[in-house]
């Protein structure tokens, strides 16, 4: 008798492990908790897809857990101490890149989903470039949603033809053009608060050392204190002297940035193209008429990207929808569903082909290159290294702020790439 | 008369309260300190998110690390910043307070009124506060456009952006400042004893002057103060000293919690009897002199309990700089604010541990001594 008992208890439990395996077999049910930051502005996209995913599995109660916060400083901060504390959300967003690897990943706190990836053709969809970039050891632990990029440069277009200037392709165009900007009484480049200076320097960056030379600052090739990374430190300290940096720049948002350029206060930003869906959405502008957009100076080619996306952590109380929601998530319907409200790109390369009515013209240009070019991963938004040095990354612009002096900066980098383990 | 068996009573009513006391206050704080002391999260070998996590004992090597390497400036910065915030905010505090509450003194009409008009900063949130100083002093609108209005060039203060630094200092200059300043008033005291003629007290205090002047000279303080890692990389890092992004913040905490400091100075004027007035007045006093020397010294333990109250709040200040200046800021970065970038965003919980021990033996400095003298008053007036 007890014997028996004894086999039955051992076949559900076999059965029980096999369930997250077979889970197309079962219909997802009970609860599913979406751990995000996507609020205010971007909360409808996110309820657009929650109710897709209503549509398809109507047994599921889907719970909107949200966190206010831009760029989830405040939903990082949270959602560690439940992970901590042994209840994780069924499924968080998170950067895809190092933000993910460097803190979840390692930490043997997600589960891998190459299985998923095979079975739904993500490796095809997805460019190759990035499933490589946000892969560890061989797997891939997040499922990108959507593609923001970085490297990119507003302007006034009718502003600039009053001043004579054409958007710079180099930096050394910009650097030329400075001059006339600043005797006309105009902020040539205009900077925000800290992060966003961070957000400059990585398009700097970039344009410098080109996408190797960017990829070879993580894998350890380009050496954190040689000539090629005190050769960006200069170029940026040029820069810089032609921007409101120190002057007035601790206390703007990004927002308010572009707002001085709609404004013609000042001539240029760099800004990731979360500022496309400001001024189209709240500006009301026409792209291409109302504002301009280039790639940041010498990086037209490559394209700098970050990405939200969402995986299935160990433990995550639901894996059966948590997959499920994972399987629409990478569909061209989700996508399609969440990213022209949301402003950005899906990271698949078939799904704005699909339905390019849903895209404005600056989010079709962007696709396009995203479909082309080489892919860099951005560092100030999580992909290119991991939490401990972005923070001291903070420390390292203002040793170089305060200092000036290009030396300091790069043995300042030097020291935090080893204290986080980032470079390689 | 108190019996074992009332005394037992007491004990057990006390109990749960001592229990939660002991638990979620000094067990959390030894908790604490036992995580300063380890490597989580600060060893790049050791995911400090694992489930497992690996920690191990490195001693007091987080606190030799954020006091002497050269990336840790931020801290170091930060308790620069913290002085400073401290004796301006509390000195402002007073000395608004006291004003407003000698003001509302006079018999005005109306002192219900105003009174209630000053308190009512206090019922805002430092959140609250700082957000709206934060729009209020943009270099670019708010206050810095005021004179326009009277046809004056506007002001080109930067406020919170602003990076200039007064009374700046190295730190190998410490030794020599503080023996100077700690020299200086050892003199006004020998002066008045001097004078005075309290021999005893004067030869004590010029030996303790001689002791410093000769220490100093001697070299001693170089052997224990700070060594830094790098210190000519960090005298690069701009002089330190009282940044002036802090005056924003400090009219911002002002403004919020004078009105609470005004609200206990006008009890303890209050707390004067009206003979002790008449009687001055009847000895000739004007009034002036008779809040100078009469009214004045009577406040002196609501001075003392008004600087304990507002110092504890400095040390500790977090969201009123977070919703002014963000955590970002470095020229106004304070301890609290690191405790949570360090902790929460870099995932250094050793780190983010050894600075909040340290503000905790802070303010353990200050209000230990403060509870200790009180609950001597009390055990005294007991008897």
């Amino acid at each position: 008798m007890k014997s028996r008992l004894l086999l039955v208890v051992l076949v559900i439990a076999l059965l029980s492990v096999f369930g997250v395996v077979s889970a197309q077999d079962e219909a997802p049910s009970g609860e599913l908790e979406i751990f995000s930051w996507w609020a205010g502005d971007e909360g409808p996209a996110l309820e657009a897809l929650i109710a897709v995913y209503a549509a398809q599995y109507p047994d599921v109660e889907v719970i909107n857990a949200t966190v206010t916060g831009g760029s989830g400083v405040n939903a990082r901060a949270v959602l560690k101490t439940r992970m901590l504390g042994g209840t994780p959300p069924a499924s968080f967003q998170v950067h895809a890149g190092q933000e993910l690897t460097g803190t979840w990943v390692i930490a043997d706190r997600m589960e891998p989903l190459t299985d998923l990836f095979v079975a739904q053709g993500w490796n095809e969809a997805f460019p190759a470039q990035l499933i490589e970039q946000i892969s560890y050891e061989g797997d891939v632990y997040s499922v990108p949603v959507n593609i923001h990029r970085s490297n990119v440069m507003w302007s006034n277009p009718a502003k600039l033809e009053e001043w004579g200037i054409a958007a710079p392709a180099t930096w050394d165009e910009f650097l030329v053009a400075c001059p006339t900007l600043q005797a006309a009484g105009v902020t040539p480049l205009v900077v925000g608060e800290a992060w966003t200076v961070n957000h400059l320097w990585e398009s700097v960056a970039l344009g410098v050392l080109g996408a190797d030379g960017w990829a070879g600052i993580w894998s350890g090739e380009t050496a954190a204190d040689g000539p090629e990374m005190l050769a960006v430190w200069d170029k940026f300290s040029e820069i810089l002297a032609c921007s409101n940096v120190g002057v007035d720049s601790a206390g703007l948002s990004w927002q308010q940035a572009i707002d001085k350029v709609i404004a013609g206060e000042a001539a240029f930003n760099i800004m990731g193209d979360w500022a496309a869906g400001y001024m189209v959405t709240t500006l009301e502008l026409e792209p291409g008429v109302g504002f301009g957009f280039n790639a940041s100076p010498d990086t037209a080619g490559t394209f700098m990207w970050l990405s939200d996306s969402f995986g299935l952590p160990v433990g995550s109380p639901n894996p059966v929808a948590t997959v499920a929601w994972l399987e629409l998530l990478g569909s061209v319907e989700g996508q399609n569903a969440f990213n022209p409200l949301k402003g950005s790109i899906p990271a698949r390369i078939d799904a704005v082909s699909a339905e390019p009515d849903l895209y404005n013209t600056y989010l079709q240009a962007a696709a396009a290159d995203w479909a082309s070019n080489d892919l860099a991963g951005s560092l100030a938004h999580g992909v290119a290294a991991n939490e401990r040095f972005m923070g001291d990354f903070n420390q390292v612009i203002e040793i170089y702020l305060a200092s000036g002096s290009s030396a300091a900066a790069s043995a300042a980098f030097k020291a935090v790439c080893a204290t986080s383990g980032a470079c390689g | 008369m108190r019996s074992q068996r009332d005394r037992t009573i007491a004990f057990l009513m006390l109990l749960p309260s001592l229990a939660l006391l002991g638990l979620f206050v000094y067990g959390f704080i030894m908790q604490a300190i036992g995580t300063s002391m380890s490597d989580w999260g600060t060893n790049p070998a050791q995911p400090p998110l694992a489930i497992n996590v690996v920690k191990s004992f490195v001693g007091f090597e987080n606190y030799h690390n954020i006091m002497t390497d050269l990336l840790e400036f931020s801290f170091r910065n930060s308790l620069i910043n913290t002085f400073f915030f401290t004796v301006f905010f509390v000195a402002g505090c007073l000395g608004v307070g006291l004003f407003l509450a000698l003001l509302l003194d006079q018999n005005v009409m109306g002192e219900g009124l105003f009174r209630t008009i000053f308190l009512f900063p206090m019922a805002l949130s430092f959140v609250v506060t700082g957000t709206i100083w934060r729009w209020m002093l943009q270099p670019g609108g708010g206050i810095n456009t005021l004179p326009t209005a009277i046809g004056l060039p506007p002001i080109t203060f930067g406020w919170i952006n602003s990076r200039e630094v007064a009374f700046g200092f190295e730190w190998a200059d410490v030794p020599r400042i503080l023996t100077v300043v700690g020299v200086a008033i050892l003199s006004i005291l020998a002066l008045r004893f001097a004078l005075s003629g309290r021999r005893r007290a004067l030869m004590v205090v010029g030996g303790i002057a001689a002791l410093l002047i000769v220490l100093f000279v001697a070299g001693f303080w170089n052997l224990i103060w700070l060594p830094l890692d790098t210190p000519e990389a960090e005298a690069s890092i701009a002089p330190k000293g009282f940044n002036l992004a802090l005056i924003g913040v400090i009219i911002a905490a002002v403004w919020q919690m004078s009105g609470y400091t005004m609200a206990m100075f006008i009890a303890g004027i209050r707390g004067v009897s009206e003979e002790l007035r008449e009687a001055s007045r009847v000895d000739g006093c004007n009034e002036l002199q008779m809040y100078r020397y009469i009214i004045l010294p009577q406040l002196t333990p609501i001075f003392l309990s008004a600087m304990i109250i507002l110092g504890h709040i400095s040390l500790k200040i977090f969201d009123l700089v977070f919703a002014m200046a963000g955590p970002d800021n470095a020229q106004t970065v304070v301890p609290g604010l690191l405790v949570y970038t360090e902790g929460f965003r870099e995932n250094s919980f050793a780190k983010a541990s050894a600075i909040a021990v340290i503000m905790l033996f802070g303010v353990a400095i200050i209000i230990v001594p403060y509870l200790w003298s009180q609950f001597r008053e009390a055990s005294r007036a007991d008897r």
